[in-house]
Parts: C-alpha cells; structure tokens; sequence
C-alpha cells in the first residue's frame, strides 16, 4: 500500500514555515500612513484654549506658510518629554499651532508656563472632533501642513531630539 | 529576594526538564532500568517548582513591587487586587510563565495518576513533554526573564493596557491556555505512542481525559472571548473572523476532531493513524495561534505583546516540534498496526464523517487566516473576512450539522438508517416546517434561515438517543454527549437568530428625548461626567421600556483612562430571556445632541449560554470518563488481590 499520504502533512507545514520566515525577515511597516496626507485640513473652528493666544481656525491654516499642527494635552506625559523639542523646532524658525485635547483653560496654562510654550496659536478641541477628522488617533501626534492647508506628513509619538531636522526639512519642502 | 526565589525556581525546574528528557530517552533503551525510576520524580518535581515560580511572579505582582521590570511595565499602585494579580499574565513574559506553569504541572499530573500505560510509552511521553517544556524554559529564560530586576526601582507603574482591565478577559487568555498545554499532553501522548507504536484503546483512554479537559477549556476560552469583543469592543458583533479569534478556533476545530476519533479509538480500536495524527495536528494549532498572536505577523485588532523577534523564537520551536512529530509521523506511522474495520452506516462511520467535515472547516478557516500571509508575499495585501469565512464554512458545517443528528443513534460496529427511520423522519420534518415557518415569516439571508431550521432539529436530535432508555441509568459520559450536542443547537439557534432579526438604530437625540429601536423605547435622561480609579469618562443615563413596561436604567461610558492614555467604550446590556439591548454612547455633536448606538439582538445571549452548556457536556463526560477509569482500576485490583488468593 503507498504511504506516500503520510508525507503530506509534513510537507505542507515546511511550506507554511518557510513562508512565515520568509514574512519575518521582511522588514515591516511601523506606522500606517494616515489616508489624510495629501488631502486638504476639513473645515473647523476651535476657541482659545488659554487666554494669551488665540484660537484656531482653518483659514489660519491657509495663510500661505508652512507650519507644524501639534496635537497634544497637558495631561499627556509624552508632551511634556516633547516640549524642548517644540522649543527647539520654533527657536529654527517654525511656527506651530496647537491643539489641545479634552483639556481645561487652567490645566493648560499650568502646562504651558512650565513647560514652555512654542505655539502661535492654541485650539480646543474637547470632543476630539478635529483630531479625529485628520485621522490622528492618540496624543502627542504633530502634522505638517502646506500653506494651503493640505496635510503633507504625519509624525505620530512624541518628538525627539532626531526628528527636530527631519521636520524642519518636511517644513522646507512644504513651503516650496 | 522573592524575584531571585522565583528565578532560582525557574532554573531548577528547567533543569529537571532537561534530566527529564535525557533520562527518559535513554531508559527508552533499558526498560527497567535505573534511569526510568528518575523520569516519574523528575516531572513531579519540575512541577511544583514552576508552580513555586508562578506564585512568586504573582505576590511580586500583589505588593506592586516596582523593583522589577514586568512590574512597572504592567501594574500601578492605583489598579484594583484583582487587576494587579491578571497584570502578572496580561503581558508576554508572564503569560509564558502561566504557560509553562500549567505544563509542568500537567507533567507531575501525568507522572503522579497515569497508571495504565506501558512503562516504556509512558516514559516516552514525559520525555516528549519534558523536550516541549525545554524549549519555553529557554525562551522564558534565555529571552524573556519575567524576573528581571530594574537598575533602579521606579516610583510608579506604567499601568495595564485599559482594554484588558475587565474581568472577563482577564480570565480569558489563562482559559485558552489550559486548553492549549492540555493539548501539548495530547501531543506528547502522541509522539509516545508513535515512538513505541503502542496505539491502542488503553493509549486512547489515557488520553482522552486529557484531551477532554483541553476541550472544555478551549469551549469556554472561545464563549469568553466572544462574549467580550461583544461587548467591550462596542461595535455590536460577536464573531469577527479576526486573526486572532481564528487562532483560538481552530485549535477547537482539531480537538474536537480529536475527542470524537479517540473516543472511537477507545471504543473500537479503530482510526489508529488519524487519531496521532489529529493529536499532533492539535496541538500545532495551538502554537501556530500563540505565533500569529506574538509575532505580529498578522494584522488583528488585539494588538498583545507583538515583537517579530518572540515570533522567529516561537516559530524555531514549531519548527523543531511540530516538524519533528509530522517526521516521527511519516517514518512510523505506516508501522502502526492497522486497528478494526466498519461499516459506513455505524457510530464509527457518522464520526468519521463528522472528523473529515471538522478537518475540512479547519482548513478553511485556516487558508482564510493565512491567505493574507501567502499573497503578501507576491506584495498584494488582502484581508479575508466574513464574505469568505461565512458561505465557504457553511459547505462543511451544514451536512455535518445534519450528521450530528444522525450518528449519536446509530450502534456501534454495523448498522442501517432502515431501523432509525421513525426518528429521522421526526426530525427531518421538523427542520421543513421550521424552514418553511421562516420563508413564510419574512426574507432573511439563506445561512440564517438555515441556521435556524437545522438549530431547532438538532436541538431535539440531540435527546433521541436517550428515547426508551431508564434515565437514571444513562451513563454519564452518554449525558455529556447530549447536552454538548444540545449547547451547539442552542448557541446556532444564538447566531442565526441575531444574524436574521437584529435591529440597529444609530440615532442624534438632545437630554430628554427618546429613540425606538426593535420593541424597545429609550430615553436619554441626562449625561454627566464620572471617574474611576484610573479613567474619567462621560457617561449617558438611558431608561429603556420594552413595550413600554418599566423602565431599565443603563449608563453605558466613554472612557478615558491616563495611565497609559486610551479610550474605550463601555456598552452597556440590558437583557432579557428574549433578548438584549445592546446601547453605547458616541460623541457630542455641535448642535448639542448626542450620539446613541442601539441594537436590539433577539435570542443572541443563546450563543454564550450554548457555549456553556457545550463545555456542561464536556465535563459531564470527563466526569463520565474518570469514573468509569476508576471503577476499572478498582475492579483490575480486586481481580489480582482474588489471583494472589487462589496462587496462595
């Protein structure tokens, strides 16, 4: 009698195993690009979140220059980690906008007069409903959007002291 | 020093694992030799000292001691007993250590009550289990030491992932992994026979309690598991054909093959090879569930403890296991004694069936899961979801469904449907007027009307095999086959009538008003802020009338946890023997109105309460089981204390 069917269950597994190490050594994609980019900021409206700057709105976002969108909260504890880097990205020249997230007035500006504060502008966005619409799914994330008001790059984390040239260079290119 | 205890243990159990293996195999050649005796004291030991182990990683966890790493990444002061406690196992380093735990005892177990036997196929399954043992001791050891101290103690913790901080799934990995080792016994009761080619009833025996005992606890891993993407996910579903659930199913499909062919094995000495061959294909789906899992190499929505480096870890050791036992197999299994013939029309010919229909849903449910797999090879990224999983599983469930029916009341050995005809008829009318009754009543998808039909039938199939016999003398085990049969009907009945009845309302209503889902009115009374001990949340108070009868309140939440940061949705049910309602709470919209999820689900809970019943006749028959192997024993020992008189 042939026993050949015998052999069959091994040779499948080795197929599934060599196809599985074969995935393994693939390098894998660490974040999943947000379908945002290249699409324009949807309209929005968002009142001041602390008394010394002003709120944002989408024709802030329209202006003509580049700039950062940072989304962030005082009570996030990757911000505070990020809030030299920030300074350091507008001491280089960028203008940032942010976007504080279910924050309260008091709460912000305890975070802003300790930790700094780099922005131009600061939304409240208490519903998340901002954060949402530009596919940004947690805090900190920072966006670089065009002068015209099209998402060109998403950073999702905090920024560290090596992203500091490479979203200057994002900047640069947006603004060309 | 508990950490160091704990590792110390740890150590010492993986060198017993190693003596374990090496003695077993060498006494494999010198029955009766020295070496064996140390095999049985070998696996006992190893266990206790794992369980020492584990116990340790658990107060280490109970007095949130920050000096160690898996502490501070998982726990914090703040977290509730019984959430400090599931930390030590919500995470990669300690869920292998529960793994290995719940092994190693299972090796004492085995070493300490398994009397039946051969000497030498016993010693070659410890050694097995010990060889499967060895290569978790080394990743545990060698790669993910759930003891590591940090350089300095931390102030505070880093929390648990929020989602995992419900009861129920705090409980659900630690079922699936009961399952999971049971099978690895299985599997090493496998490789033992294999290597000494003793697959006989006495092999089937040993090791059907084992595999029962897998069973129960993947029956009730699985029911948890959907349970709580039903209602903690907050998207209405209960089955989502995620890579992940995927993972815990097919182990389930390969065990119960497996406790259906060893109970023909026990029975009849029949399916010899196919039964090995199901034990080792068993476990492998446990493996290849905890790989796709832990490498991340599948996309799931439960993101645990991913790292593509466990993954090649974990993937060596399937290789080197599950390769090694299909080699064992291919060399040796054509050496196995053919075991006894039947007739198509006979017990053993309807679960044979039932075996080719549970394998053939295996490897759908299989090729769907790694399809994505195999096409991103070639840079094309597919999923594969219910339009797939939904008409392509049915093929194989329905007329196995139908057999399901049919087998229970067939003898033994040789028989024809001629004398169970009254029986089928009853049945099969009953299916054809359930069928009709629903086409009549509306227009439903064909699986759920089906479903629904083939539910009812079976639900009363399930009792036949009980008709004209004295219940009281029905052996238990014969009880657990009933009610299992009758938890599948009933959990069917479950599926097909939420597939086919639900109602969903996604409803903009202001504090005050009310929105009409199915019989239900629900009211919006208020909404207000509320905090726990780690998360804030907005919470609705709704008041629901069926019918417009009392009002249940329900206060479904949006919550915010900070540490680490993450939202969830709590939903909220209410239910009634009929039913549930099923309500979440979204976002405010700028005009004020907020938005309400309703569902009203008719009969879903039946799909949980099935699941329960079938793993209700899982233990029914483990009762069944162990009992009669102890009556055996007693009788066995009786016999020989008579032979011993009458030498005398």
């Amino acid at each position: 009698m042939n026993k050949a069917w015998l052999w069959i269950p091994l040779g499948l597994f080795f197929g599934f195993a060599g196809l599985a190490a074969y995935q393994l050594t693939q390098p894998k994609d660490e974040f999943i690009a947000s379908t945002m980019i290249g699409k324009p900021v949807p309209e929005f409206d968002l009142p001041p979140a602390h008394a010394d700057r002003p709120g944002l709105t989408i024709s802030d976002l329209k202006d003509g220059k580049p700039k950062l969108l940072n989304i962030w909260a005082s009570w996030c504890l990757p911000c505070i980690a990020e809030a030299e880097h920030l300074d350091r990205l507008k001491r280089e020249g960028a203008d940032i906008v942010g976007v504080a997230i279910r924050d309260r007035p008091e709460d912000v500006a305890r975070f802003l007069a300790q930790h700094g504060n780099p922005y131009s502008k600061i939304g409240k966005d208490d519903l998340s409903n901002l954060q949402l619409s530009i596919g940004s799914s947690g805090v900190p994330e920072t966006f670089v959007v065009n002068g015209d008001g099209i998402i060109v790059y998403q950073h999702i984390g905090d920024v560290r002291a090596e992203h500091v040239p490479m979203l200057l260079e994002k900047l640069a290119e947006a603004g060309g | 020093m508990i950490a160091e205890l704990g590792l110390t243990a740890l150590w010492l159990a993986a060198a017993l694992s190693v003596l374990q293996l090496v003695a077993g195999a060498l006494a494999l050649r010198d029955e009766g030799g020295e070496l064996a005796k140390l095999v049985r004291p070998a696996a006992i030991l190893q266990g206790l000292l794992a369980g020492f182990a584990f116990l340790m990683l658990l107060y280490l966890f109970a007095v949130t001691d920050l000096s160690v790493k898996l502490v501070e990444t998982n726990s914090h002061s703040a977290k509730p007993m019984v959430f400090k406690l599931a930390g030590a196992w919500g995470n990669h380093e300690g869920s292998m250590l529960l793994w290995i735990t719940v092994m190693a005892l299972a090796g004492g177990l085995i070493a300490l009550a398994e009397r039946r036997l051969p000497e030498k196929t016993m010693l070659a399954t410890l050694a097995a289990q010990a060889f499967v043992g060895l290569g978790f001791y080394a990743f545990l050891l060698l790669s993910s030491n759930p003891f590591e101290r940090l350089p300095m103690p931390a102030l505070e913790g880093r929390g648990l992932n929020p989602l995992l901080q419900d009861i129920g799934l705090a409980f659900h990995p630690p079922t699936l992994y009961f399952g999971y080792v049971g099978l690895s016994v299985a599997f090493s009761f496998a490789v033992g026979a294999l290597v000494t080619r003793q697959v006989n009833p006495v092999f089937a025996r040993a090791m059907r309690p084992w595999v029962l005992g897998a069973w129960i606890f993947l029956t009730l891993g699985i029911t948890a598991g959907s349970y709580w993407a039903y209602y903690e996910l907050g998207w209405g579903g209960w089955w989502f054909w995620d890579p992940v659930e995927n993972a815990s199913l097919m182990p389930w499909l390969a065990a119960t093959a497996l406790l259906h062919s060893v109970g023909v094995l026990a029975a009849r000495d029949a399916l010899r090879t196919w039964t090995i061959m199901l034990g080792v294909v068993a476990f492998s789906m446990s493996m290849l569930g905890t790989f796709l899992v832990r490498s991340g190499i599948l996309t799931s929505v439960h993101a645990f403890a991913v790292d593509p480096e466990r993954g090649t870890f974990i993937l060596f050791l399937l290789v080197l296991y599950i390769g090694g036992a299909l080699l064992l197999f291919g060399l040796r299994a054509a050496t196995v004694a053919e075991g006894e013939r039947f007739r198509v029309t006979s017990r053993e010919g309807a679960l044979v069936i039932n075996n080719v229909m549970l394998s053939a849903i295996l490897g759908i449910v299989l090729l769907g899961t790694l399809y994505p797999l195999l096409t991103e090879a070639f840079d094309v990224r597919v999923s594969v979801g219910p339009p797939y999983f939904n008409p392509v599983g049915a093929i194989f469930t329905i007329p196995m469904l139908l057999v399901m029916c049919v087998g229970p009341l067939l003898r033994w050995r040789g028989d024809s449907l001629g004398r169970i005809k009254n029986s089928l008829a009853i049945v099969a009318a009953i299916m054809l007027a359930v069928l009709a009754l629903v086409v009549v009543l509306g227009s439903y998808g064909i699986l759920p009307v089906l479903g629904l039909s083939i539910a009812i039938g079976l639900a009363i199939a399930s009792f036949l095999p009980l008709r004209g016999r004295n219940l009281l003398r029905v052996p238990i085990a014969t009880w657990g086959m009933v009610v299992a049969h009758f938890g599948l009907a009933v959990a069917l009945f479950g599926m097909a009538s939420e597939t086919a009845f639900s109602e969903e309302k996604l409803a903009a209503v202001p504090v005050g008003e009310s929105a009409q889902v199915g019989p239900w009115t629900v009211t919006l009374e208020n909404v207000e802020p509320v905090a726990g001990p780690n998360w804030t949340a907005i919470q609705g108070r709704f008041a629901a009338r069926y019918d417009g009868g009392d009002a249940v309140i329900l206060t479904p939440q949006a919550r915010n946890f900070w540490a680490p940061p993450q939202e969830t949705t709590e939903s909220t049910l209410a239910t009634r023997w009929n039913g549930q309602l099923y309500a979440v709470i979204g976002n405010q919209a700028p005009d004020g109105r907020w938005q309400l999820r309703l569902w009203w689900k008719p009969f879903v809970t039946f799909i949980w309460y099935g699941g329960i019943l079938v793993a209700l006749g899982g233990l029914l028959a483990l009762i069944g089981r162990l009992k009669s192997d102890l009556k055996r024993r007693y009788v066995k020992s009786r016999l020989a204390d008579r032979a011993a008189e009458v030498a005398a």
